[in-house]
């Protein structure tokens, strides 16, 4: 997005989106006190919300483990030119396609079931954003408007399913029965506890890996790979894809399909890691944020990994900041969330242009 | 004697570290035709767009009819009497003829009024000046020379008194351009002043009273047209005396290296542009397509590097069919587009990663699915200093290269890969007559080494300095063939006008 | 038969109730997106507008302050929307998404601090409500046979809201087809450059499209919270807002077509209501929720061209910025 920057990579990468937070963080604050509380006490209670002890880190890592993989595939369709807003329900079809291995091939021994179902979330996921992306290349309907229709038919299809087909026999809660033990994807517990750290009930799982390995194959497929390159040169310019015998058709399904499965990935944690059966409207919203965390993150993986801890901290802070302040609720962190994209996205401009100005008078100089 | 019509005095104009205009001073006296020439990049429309309002000059004044006036705005410049019709159309495409006249004119807060005064208005210049346009007609259905009426109109409509073309023939055919003479003389012969941008020497001549040149940003001479010639003029414009035509070495064609068979080829709306074209080009010549844009040469041209599908016919390299731009090129078929920045390069990826744009994936670029990133590098930073690309910076992004730069980039890129046939489309638009040469200099030599080249070109003075056999392409056909030595201006001009070849 | 009359008109009736804010929103879509800005923030300005509304109504106990401050709020976020995208050309997407997350988080915060009731605000008398308007006539009319109950229960009977969206509809068409304002809008949501060397500030002309669109989705959010329910709730729009983009689309971003999309999936909404579990002729049951993601469907076929050819204007999305 924008144009190619005239800007040191550390201002380009740092400056402005410490910037950009500076100010979100500056009119959030303005907020608080408008409610009548102490913003720095608000802070104070935030940040220990989210770090100040080991269960609170746990649950930091978890919603950060959401925000990595919704994250990136906002990034991975941005490189290839398109805005997917439709994260939430492609996620919400990675429960659908997690949730149907898991509960008919759960009981198989960890090593099969995990992964069938990870390949489950991913396939419906990416099925989800095919078709968005199918229909661009084939019949030229912008991404935006479909990935946004697609989440309300996600969200109907799915009320659906969980309320009159999936549900678990004999019950009124909306919700699928308990998947085998098998098919849960192993607590972090254990294995922090073993380096001596307490993570309590926190449900972060063995995902966070996962997300992380995610973050590593998006660089080396991005910018090293040769399909990669396809992607970025039909996402900057399709006339200079067809000109390079590209055909950013072909690139944008398979672009979109893969961000769909990224997305679709958000149910491995929320899904099989911690809920461990299906239940309604388990995407809470994760999908949007992982517009602000690529935007923040500048579409890289490193600045991603950045952001989405940044937003994990502030859920799980937000939470906790939520008890402790009464009249400060959680929504709170969702205006956090908006201004992030407000100043790191759509303002961008803001910082960026007297940034530019003043680099450039600075070359003019010497 | 009166006031000058306009008067400009010490503009100025940055953009970015860029010098558009260095105090630049201009003197146009009223009732006149005044030409300003200059290459491409020099500044002229940036003065104009100065002077209409559109940019805003950061130094320098200006008076209209002697008054001192400040320009901050187009309403400014339309209030002082000013019109403009840009290069690239200011219309609304959607709309019918009279609401374009009516935007900005409305005379009103409500419509009906105005339109229908607008409407009387229109019938009276069009019998005035012989301007007819049916009002009601949209506007993205006339063919470009009544668009470019239409641009006309609206400036009379708003009461004009001076009247700024910028680049006015471009996409004219000669006898639409000599038709827009005649109106511009007209107009001349009722007081009003034409402000007439071009960089093509021979519609000086032909149409303006005077003349000034401008050259990196700057105003280097006036003239008055008939005191001065189109050699002096080429001389002023790029600052020392140029060779028109390179030298070239006789021609030797081989064997036939594209072999083109009733081609038919359709545009991105299903319009028919090419219609059953024929054509050979061998081994070591050179064959230049002529003609006014439009008339089908870009689509026979992307056609024939498998961007765009033909509807009939055969395309052959080296007796055999291609199929797609990716199986073009490994059949040694290398490509200079007419749009650089829209076709050529991704302004915003690293000039490595263009150097590689279309070959990606040749195993030199690539392994086991990985960009080889070093020998990317290298192989660019190579081009970059035996092309005397500036800066020799491989990872700045293409954008940031200066037009001519850029191109030298597109060139070596299309020539390093061991070429058989090279499409050149426009391969000087838009770049110094430093790169020109060098350019030119270029083909000539992959000619002379034995590839075939295929040329597209609207400037009539590139396919003459070119071409072995010149091709000249009218509404989709090929209407005429010559060979070099009996190729000249008058004949390529009527064939490009649609005149039978018989007639030449 | 007077049974089966008397279900249609009670459907009609709610038909219109459901589809006066998709009439004010899509409106306000075709003003701004006819300009050239993408208005993905209409969800987001409408909550806000009912967010205000139902503040300022709960604290003065008037429907007209709720009004004002639901217009005031809603143009104050097209100002926000336009100082993104307009003054600093900013992505026009990502600033309406950045609308609609701060809103939806901003509402609750601020009822939770200011009324303490978890993310509403209720509304304290029936003043700080617009009311039903009984039209002239309307309690004799159920006499008159057919034409009096379509008279009762139809047309009259709505609140000031449903008559002023059924007045825009002709008034926003006839300001696009026949005054210089809505000429000026159209040309520069397809050629901005034409509207700038007409003499013509492209800024000023997007803000003020902005603006207008702003006015009727601060009507749309007033309808949702003082008059068509009580009070402000979480996230009440319920994607209304993105509901009447997809009308907006599904029109062709032409203003009657558009409010009979709107018309159409008000329509299918008041339905679905009605026909829970009942099964119908020939399809049998049809669950709630086919219903409810139709409109989408729906949209989305049209935009894949199965259904006609939906053309934006050209220069939708597109900040203006002069080329050299």
């Amino acid at each position: 997005m924008g144009c190619a920057s005239r800007l040191p990579a550390w201002v380009e990468l740092a400056l402005l989106p410490a910037l950009n937070l500076a100010i979100a963080a500056l009119i959030a604050g303005l907020v608080v006190v408008l409610i009548g509380e102490d913003p720095l006490e608000a802070v104070g209670l935030l940040v220990y919300g989210a770090f100040g002890y080991g269960e609170a880190i746990g649950y930091t890592l978890f919603y950060t483990t959401n925000f990595l993989f919704t994250g990136l595939a906002v990034a991975l369709a941005f490189h290839a030119g398109h805005f997917n807003i439709g994260g939430e329900g492609q996620a919400y079809l990675g429960g659908l396609g997690a949730t149907l291995v898991a509960l008919h091939w759960g009981q198989l021994p960890s090593p099969i079931s995990i992964p069938l179902a990870v390949a489950g979330a991913a396939l419906f996921g990416g099925a989800w954003a095919f078709v968005p992306g199918w229909l661009y290349a084939r019949r030229g309907s912008h991404v935006v408007i479909t990935t946004i229709m697609m989440n309300f038919v996600a969200a109907a299809l799915m009320t659906y399913l969980v309320v009159n087909v999936l549900i678990k026999p004999g019950q009124q809660i909306p919700e699928t029965d308990i998947f085998a033990p098998t098919v849960w994807v192993p607590p972090l517990a254990p294995l922090s506890a073993s380096l001596g750290l307490d993570l309590g009930r926190a449900p972060v799982n063995h995902s966070l890996f996962l997300a992380l390995v995610c973050c590593l194959a998006f660089w080396a497929f991005v910018w090293r790979s040769r399909f990669g390159y396809e992607l970025r040169v039909v996402g900057k310019s399709e006339a200079a894809a067809i000109y390079a015998g590209i055909a950013p058709g072909r690139v944008t399904i398979v672009a979109m399909t893969l961000s769909g499965a990224l997305a679709g990935l958000l149910a491995v944690n929320e899904i099989l890691g911690s809920q461990h059966r299906l239940v309604l409207g388990f995407t809470g919203g994760y999908g949007f944020v992982g517009i602000a965390v690529a935007l923040m993150g500048r579409n890289h993986p490193v600045g991603i990994v950045l952001a989405a801890l940044l937003f994990g901290a502030l859920y799980q802070g937000g939470s906790e900041l939520a008890f402790d302040m009464p009249e400060i609720s959680r929504d709170m962190v969702v205006v956090i969330q908006g201004l992030v994209i407000l100043f790191a996205g759509a303002l961008e401009h803001l910082f960026r242009a007297p940034l530019e100005n003043l680099v450039s008078r600075l070359q003019v100089a010497r | 004697m009166a006031a000058p019509a306009i008067e400009l005095r010490g503009i100025s104009k940055r953009f970015g570290p860029v010098v558009a205009n260095d105090r630049v001073d201009l003197v146009v006296e009223a009732g006149t035709i005044h030409g300003i020439v200059g290459e491409n990049g020099a500044g002229k429309s940036t003065l104009m767009n100065i002077l209409y309002g559109y940019h805003r000059a950061d130094a320098g004044a200006i008076r209209i009819d002697g008054v001192p006036t400040r320009i901050a705005r187009p309403i400014d410049a339309i209030r002082a009497g000013i019109g403009m019709v840009h290069q690239h159309f200011m219309l609304v495409a959607t709309f019918t003829v009279l609401e374009n006249l009516l935007l900005g004119a409305e005379g009103g807060p409500l419509l009906a009024a105005g339109a229908a005064r607008l409407r009387a208005e229109l019938a009276r210049i069009g019998r005035e000046h012989g301007l007819d346009v049916d009002p009601d007609a949209r506007v993205g259905d006339l063919p470009v020379g009544l668009q470019q009426r239409v641009e006309i109109l609206k400036a009379l409509c708003r009461g004009a008194r001076v009247l700024i073309l910028d680049e006015p023939t471009g996409v004219l055919t000669p006898q639409e351009a000599d038709e827009l003479f005649r109106i511009l003389a007209a107009l001349r012969a009722q007081g009003r002043t034409v402000l007439l941008v071009t960089h093509k020497l021979r519609e000086i001549m032909a149409v303006t009273d005077r003349v000034s040149v401008m050259r990196g940003g700057r105003m280097v001479a006036h003239r008055r047209t008939a005191e001065t010639s189109r050699e002096e003029l080429a001389e002023l414009m790029v600052g020392r005396k140029i060779q028109l035509r390179p030298d070239k070495r006789p021609v030797r064609p081989g064997r036939p290296v594209l072999t083109v068979r009733d081609l038919e080829v359709a545009d991105d709306r299903g319009v028919r542009r090419v219609k059953g074209v024929s054509f050979e080009v061998r081994a070591g010549e050179i064959v230049g397509i002529a003609g006014v844009a439009g008339n089908g040469q870009s689509e026979l041209l992307e056609a024939i590097a498998g961007i765009r599908s033909a509807d009939r016919g055969e395309i052959l390299i080296a007796g055999r069919p291609v199929r797609g731009a990716s199986n073009a090129r490994p059949r040694g078929v290398g490509h200079v587009p007419e749009d650089r920045l829209r076709m050529g390069l991704v302004g915003h990826l690293p000039a490595s990663e263009n150097a590689i744009l279309g070959y990606h994936r040749r195993r030199d670029y690539v392994a086991h699915g990985l960009l080889r990133r070093g020998r990317i590098v290298d192989t660019c930073a190579g081009w970059l200093e035996r092309y005397d690309i500036r800066p020799r910076a491989p990872l700045m992004p293409a954008l940031a290269f200066s037009g001519g730069n850029q191109q030298k980039l597109v060139v070596a890129r299309e020539l390093e890969h061991d070429p058989e046939l090279i499409l050149a489309g426009q391969p000087t638009r838009g770049v110094d007559i430093g790169a020109i040469e060098f350019i030119h200099g270029r083909l000539l030599a992959m000619r002379d080494a034995g590839k075939a080249v295929l040329l597209v070109s609207v400037e009539l003075d590139e396919i003459l300095a070119l071409s072995d056999r010149v091709l000249v392409m009218f509404d989709g056909r090929i209407v005429g063939e010559l060979a070099a030595e009996e190729a000249d201006e008058r004949r390529i001009g009527l064939l490009m006008a649609g005149i039978a070849a018989e007639a030449a | 038969m007077d049974a089966i009359w008397l279900q249609t008109l009670l459907l009609a009736d709610s038909t219109v109730r459901l589809a006066t804010p998709l009439v004010f929103c899509a409106l306000a879509g075709l003003l701004s997106e006819r300009a050239g800005v993408v208005n993905i923030a209409l969800e987001g300005k409408m909550l806000g507008g009912a967010f205000a509304a139902a503040a300022a109504a709960a604290v003065t106990g008037s429907a007209w302050i709720g009004l004002l401050a639901a217009c005031t709020f809603a143009c104050a976020l097209a100002l926000l929307h336009g100082f993104a995208t307009i003054t600093h050309r900013g992505e026009q997407v990502v600033s309406g998404v950045a609308i609609n997350i701060v809103v939806a988080g901003l509402g609750p915060t601020l009822a939770d601090a200011w009324f303490g009731q978890a993310g509403r605000i209720p509304l304290p008398g029936s003043d700080a409500r617009f009311a039903p308007i009984e039209l002239p006539g309307a309690g004799g009319a159920p006499a008159i046979p057919v034409l009096g109950p379509l008279y009762a229960e139809v047309v009259s009977g709505h609140n000031l809201l449903v008559y002023l969206a059924v007045a825009a509809v002709p008034t926003v068409a006839w300001i696009l087809a026949k005054t210089r304002f809505g000429l000026r809008l159209r040309a520069v949501g397809e050629s901005p450059e034409a509207v700038d060397t007409a003499g013509i500030g492209v800024e000023a002309l997007r803000y003020a499209a902005l603006l207008s669109a702003g006015l009727l989705c601060g009507l749309a959010g007033a309808y949702l919270s003082i008059a068509q329910n009580a009070g402000f709730i979480r996230d009440m729009t319920a994607g209304k807002g993105f509901l009447a983009l997809a009308a907006l689309i599904f029109g062709k971003w032409r203003p009657v077509p558009a409010v009979l999309a709107c018309l159409l999936f008000a329509f299918a909404d008041a339905a679905q209501v009605r026909l829970q579990g009942t099964p119908l002729p020939f399809v049998g049951t049809v669950p709630t929720q086919a219903i409810q993601a139709l409109p989408y469907l729906l949209t989305l076929l049209l935009l894949a061209g199965f259904v006609g050819r939906a053309v934006a204007p050209r220069a939708l999305g597109r900040p203006y910025v002069k080329d050299r």
